[in-house]
C-alpha cells in the first residue's frame, strides 16, 4: 500500500512535465529554445526578434482549423 | 486472468454506453440529464479508439515501428522534430480545436439534441478520426507531403488542382462566415465590443514584453495577458453602464463588418509579431482553458437538457436555418464529426513531428475524438437553456419578426414557451440590452455556457460576466483565425499567381502584398456583406456553404486515402474510408442540390432569386438575387469539380482492380529507425 502511495508524486510530477512540455511546444517556447541552441547564442531581444522572423513566415503559411 | 478481466471491462463499457444511447435515443417527453451524453461519448470513444482504430492501424495502415519517420530522417531542428506523442497530441489537438465543434452543433440543436448528438459519435468513430489518422500516416510515410500534393502524386493533376481550389474556397467561406459571428455576437453591444477592443492594446502590451522585456516567455505572458483580458471583462460592465462610453462602444452590424474587414486587411499586409503573433498566443491559451473548464463545469453541475429529443424542425422549416434533417444536419455539423479541415492540419505540421509511425494512431484518431467531445459540450450547452430562449436568441428577425413581443409570441405559437418579459430579464442578467434576434450561434453557446459556469462557480450574480467571457473567447478565437486565414489564403493566391507573373509570387513585394491581400479580404468580405445585409440572418444561407465545402475538401481527403488504400493492395478493407466517402458524396451532393434548386425559397437560392424577383425590385433587392445566383453558382462549381475528381479517382481504382493500371504508391523508401535498438 505504502509503496503504492509513493508512486503518486512520481506520477503527479510526470504528468505536470508532460503538460508543461505541450504547453512550451503549442506556445513556441520550445522552438526559441531549439533556435537559440541551432544557432548557438543566448536569450536576447536581438534573437528573439531573429526567431520571429524565421517562424512568422512558416507559420504564416499553415492554415487554422475552423 | 487478465484476458477475462478484458473481456468483462470491455463488455462493461458496452452495456453501459448501450444504455446511455439507448437513454438519449428513447427519452421522449421529459428532459434528460446531460451526464447520458458524457456517458454515451465517452464509451464510443473508448470502443472506437480500442477496436476500430487499432483494427486500421494493423490490417489496413499495418503501422510500423522500426520504419523511420521525417522527424527522424530530415531532422532540421525546425520542421521536422522527434518530439514527445503527448506533445504532438497537444500540438495537433491545439491546431484543429477551432470555433467550428462549438458553433455547428449549437445551430443544429434546433432539430433537439438527438441528431446532432449521433452524428457527432458516429462521424466520429467511423469517419472523422478516421480520415485524420489515414491522412495523417499517409503524410508521414510522404515526407510530410500536403495533401494537395498527395492528391496530385496519388490521383493525378485534377486532384491535386481540386484539392487546391477547394482549400482557397473553403478558407474564403470560412472567414466570411467566421466573421459574420463575431459581427453578430457583437453588434449593439457595447460590453463585448469593449472586451475585443481591448484584446488589441494587451496584444500590443504581449508583443512589446515579449520582445524587449522577457524575451521568448510566452506562456508567462499569455497568462499576464488572460489576466488583462479578464480585467476588461469585468470594466466593460462599467462601459455599458456609462452613456457616453457605451455610444462610443455601439456599433450596427454593416458598421461592425466595415471595422473587421479593415482589420483583416492590415493584418494580412503588416508584419506579425507585434499584434498577431500575440493574439495568436492569447487566444490558444484563453481556448485551452476554457475547453477545460467547460468539461469540469458540465461534469460538476450535470445540467438536465431542456430541449426535447426531436423539435418539430426536423421537417425543414427550422428558423435557424431551412432544410431538413438529411442532410443539413451532417453539414451544418462539420468539426466534431468529420472537418476537412483537419486533413490540412495532418498533413501539415503534425507529420512532421511525429517520432514512431505507431503514434499517429493516438495523434490522428485519439485529437479528433478529443475534438468531438468538446461538440458535445457544444450541444449540452445550448440544450441546457429553454427551447424558447434557444429559439429567440438564434431566429432571425425576417423569421420571427422585430418586435419583441411578436418575437416571443411566433416562438411560443411552435410550442416552446417564451415571453418578452422573460428574454428581458435574461438580456439583463448577462448584460445586454437585447437577446432576439443575435443569430450566428455564439451568443445562444454564450448563455448555454453562462448558465453552467455561473451555476457551477459564482452563482447568477456573475452571469454577465460568465456571458461575457464566453463572447470575449469565441471572438477572439475567431478573429485570430481570420487573421491567419487572410494571411494563409493571400500566400496561397501569391504562389498561384507567380506562376503567371514572377514578381506576384514574391512574399516581400510590397504590391503584390496589398493586392492580394485586398483580393482575399475583398472574397471574404463580400460574404460578410451579403451576411450582414440578409433579411434571414445571413447564417441561413452561409452556414450551409461552409458545411458544403468543408465536406467537399473531406471527400478529396476520403478520396485520396481510398486510393492509397487500394494501391496498398488493402482493397478489401478499402469501405473504412470508401463508405465514409459514399456518405459524405450523398450529403454534400444533395445539399447542394437542395441549396441550389429547391423551391423553397428559403431553402434554394435560385428559389429565393425568382421569388424577390416576381416582386418590385429595388437596388437592395436586385443586389440579394445577385447575391442568391452567385451563391448558387459557387456551390454547382464546387460540386462539379468534386465530380470530376471522384471521377478521376474511380478509374484509378477500377484500373487498378482490373490490372489495367499499375499500383505504385508514392511513399518515401523504408528506412530503418536509430530509435528502436535491434533484437538478437
Amino acid at each position: 500500500m505504502n509503496r503504492r502511495l509513493k508512486v503518486i508524486p512520481v506520477f503527479t510530477a510526470r504528468v505536470f512535465r508532460i503538460i508543461r512540455a505541450i504547453l512550451q511546444e503549442i506556445f513556441d517556447e520550445a522552438a526559441y529554445l531549439r533556435f537559440l541552441s541551432r544557432v548557438g547564442t543566448v536569450s536576447s531581444s536581438e534573437s528573439y526578434a531573429a526567431f520571429r522572423r524565421e517562424i512568422d513566415e512558416a507559420k504564416a503559411r499553415r492554415p487554422k482549423c475552423c | 486472468m487478465n484476458k477475462t478481466f478484458a473481456i468483462a471491462a470491455w463488455g462493461t463499457v458496452v452495456v453501459l454506453g448501450a444504455m446511455a444511447i439507448g437513454a438519449i435515443a428513447l427519452h421522449r417527453g421529459e428532459p434528460i440529464n446531460a451526464l447520458w451524453l458524457v456517458v454515451a461519448a465517452t464509451c464510443c470513444y473508448s470502443l472506437g479508439y480500442r477496436f476500430y482504430s487499432k483494427f486500421i492501424a494493423t490490417k489496413i495502415l499495418v503501422l510500423d515501428g522500426l520504419r523511420a519517420t521525417p522527424a527522424e530522417r530530415l531532422e532540421n531542428g525546425r520542421d521536422f522534430l522527434l518530439t514527445n506523442k503527448w506533445v504532438v497530441f497537444g500540438h495537433h489537438f491545439a491546431a484543429i480545436a477551432g470555433p467550428g465543434p462549438l458553433v455547428g452543433p449549437v445551430l443544429a440543436a434546433q432539430f433537439g439534441y438527438l441528431p446532432g448528438t449521433m452524428w457527432v459519435l458516429a462521424g466520429a468513430v467511423f469517419a472523422g478520426c478516421v480520415q485524420d489518422f489515414v491522412i495523417l500516416l499517409f503524410s508521414v510515410r510522404r515526407d510530410g507531403k500536403s495533401l494537395t500534393e498527395m492528391a496530385k502524386d496519388e490521383i493525378g493533376r485534377v486532384g491535386g488542382f481540386v484539392a487546391y481550389v477547394a482549400v482557397i474556397a473553403i478558407l474564403i467561406i470560412l472567414l466570411g462566415v467566421a466573421a459574420l459571428i463575431v459581427v453578430n455576437a457583437l453588434k449593439a453591444s457595447p460590453w463585448g465590443t469593449f472586451t475585443i477592443a481591448m484584446t488589441m492594446p494587451v496584444a500590443l502590451l504581449m508583443g512589446v514584453y515579449l520582445r524587449r522585456i522577457r524575451p521568448g516567455k510566452v506562456l508567462e505572458v499569455s497568462a499576464l495577458g488572460f489576466v488583462l483580458v479578464l480585467a476588461a471583462i469585468w470594466g466593460g460592465q462599467y462601459v455599458s453602464q456609462n452613456a457616453a462610453l457605451a455610444k462610443l462602444f455601439t456599433f450596427s452590424a454593416p458598421a461592425l463588418a466595415i471595422l473587421i474587414m479593415v482589420y483583416g486587411f492590415a493584418a494580412s499586409a503588416l508584419p506579425v509579431w507585434l499584434l498577431l503573433a500575440p493574439r495568436d498566443y492569447l487566444s490558444t491559451f484563453v481556448k485551452l482553458g476554457t475547453i477545460a473548464l467547460l468539461a469540469v463545469g458540465i461534469v460538476a453541475l450535470h445540467p438536465t437538457l431542456r430541449m426535447p429529443a426531436l423539435t418539430r424542425f426536423v421537417d425543414g422549416t427550422g428558423p435557424v436555418f431551412a432544410g431538413k434533417i438529411f442532410p443539413f444536419a451532417f453539414i451544418t455539423i462539420a468539426c466534431g464529426a468529420i472537418s476537412g479541415f483537419h486533413a490540412l492540419i495532418s498533413s501539415g505540421t503534425t507529420p512532421k513531428m511525429i517520432s514512431r509511425e505507431t503514434e499517429a494512431r493516438m495523434v490522428g484518431y485519439g485529437a479528433m475524438m478529443a475534438e468531438s467531445a468538446v461538440a458535445v459540450m457544444a450541444i449540452i450547452a445550448a440544450c441546457v437553456m429553454q427551447p424558447g430562449v434557444y429559439f429567440a436568441i438564434n431566429s432571425p428577425a425576417g423569421i420571427v419578426g422585430q418586435a419583441p413581443a411578436t418575437a416571443a409570441a411566433t416562438i411560443s405559437g411552435w410550442g416552446f414557451p417564451v415571453t418578452a418579459a422573460d428574454m428581458e430579464t435574461l438580456a439583463h442578467a448577462v448584460g445586454e440590452q437585447t437577446l432576439f434576434n443575435r443569430t450566428g450561434g455564439a451568443p445562444a453557446f454564450a448563455v448555454g455556457m453562462a448558465h453552467i459556469f455561473s451555476h457551477s462557480l459564482g452563482g447568477e450574480t456573475l452571469m454577465a460576466l460568465w456571458y461575457h467571457f464566453a463572447i470575449m473567447f469565441e471572438a477572439l478565437f475567431i478573429l485570430t483565425i481570420l487573421d491567419a486565414g487572410t494571411r494563409v489564403a493571400r500566400f496561397m493566391l501569391q504562389d498561384a499567381l507567380g506562376h503567371v507573373y514572377k514578381p506576384l509570387g514574391r512574399t516581400s513585394w510590397y504590391p503584390s502584398i496589398l493586392a492580394t491581400s485586398g483580393l482575399i479580404v475583398g472574397a471574404w468580405g463580400y460574404f460578410l456583406w451579403q451576411g450582414v445585409r440578409d433579411p434571414l440572418g445571413g447564417i441561413n444561407s452561409l452556414w450551409p456553404l461552409f458545411g458544403i465545402s468543408n465536406q467537399l475538401l473531406a471527400t478529396v481527403a476520403l478520396c485520396v486515402a481510398t486510393t492509397i488504400i487500394i494501391k496498398m493492395h488493402r482493397a478489401k478493407y478499402a469501405a473504412v474510408t470508401l463508405i465514409p466517402l459514399a456518405w459524405l458524396v450523398a450529403v454534400t451532393f444533395t445539399a447542394s442540390w437542395h441549396k441550389m434548386f429547391d423551391p423553397n425559397p428559403r431553402v434554394g437560392f435560385l428559389a429565393q432569386a425568382r421569388a424577390l424577383a416576381a416582386g418590385p425590385i429595388t437596388a437592395a433587392i436586385a443586389r440579394i438575387i445577385f447575391n442568391n445566383r452567385l451563391d448558387a453558382a459557387v456551390t454547382g462549381v464546387l460540386v462539379l469539380m468534386i465530380t470530376l475528381l471522384l471521377v478521376e479517382s474511380a478509374r484509378q481504382w477500377i484500373g487498378i482492380l482490373a490490372g489495367t493500371r499499375e499500383a505504385q504508391v508514392k511513399e518515401s523508401p523504408f528506412v530503418r529507425t536509430r530509435l528502436v535498438q535491434e533484437q538478437g
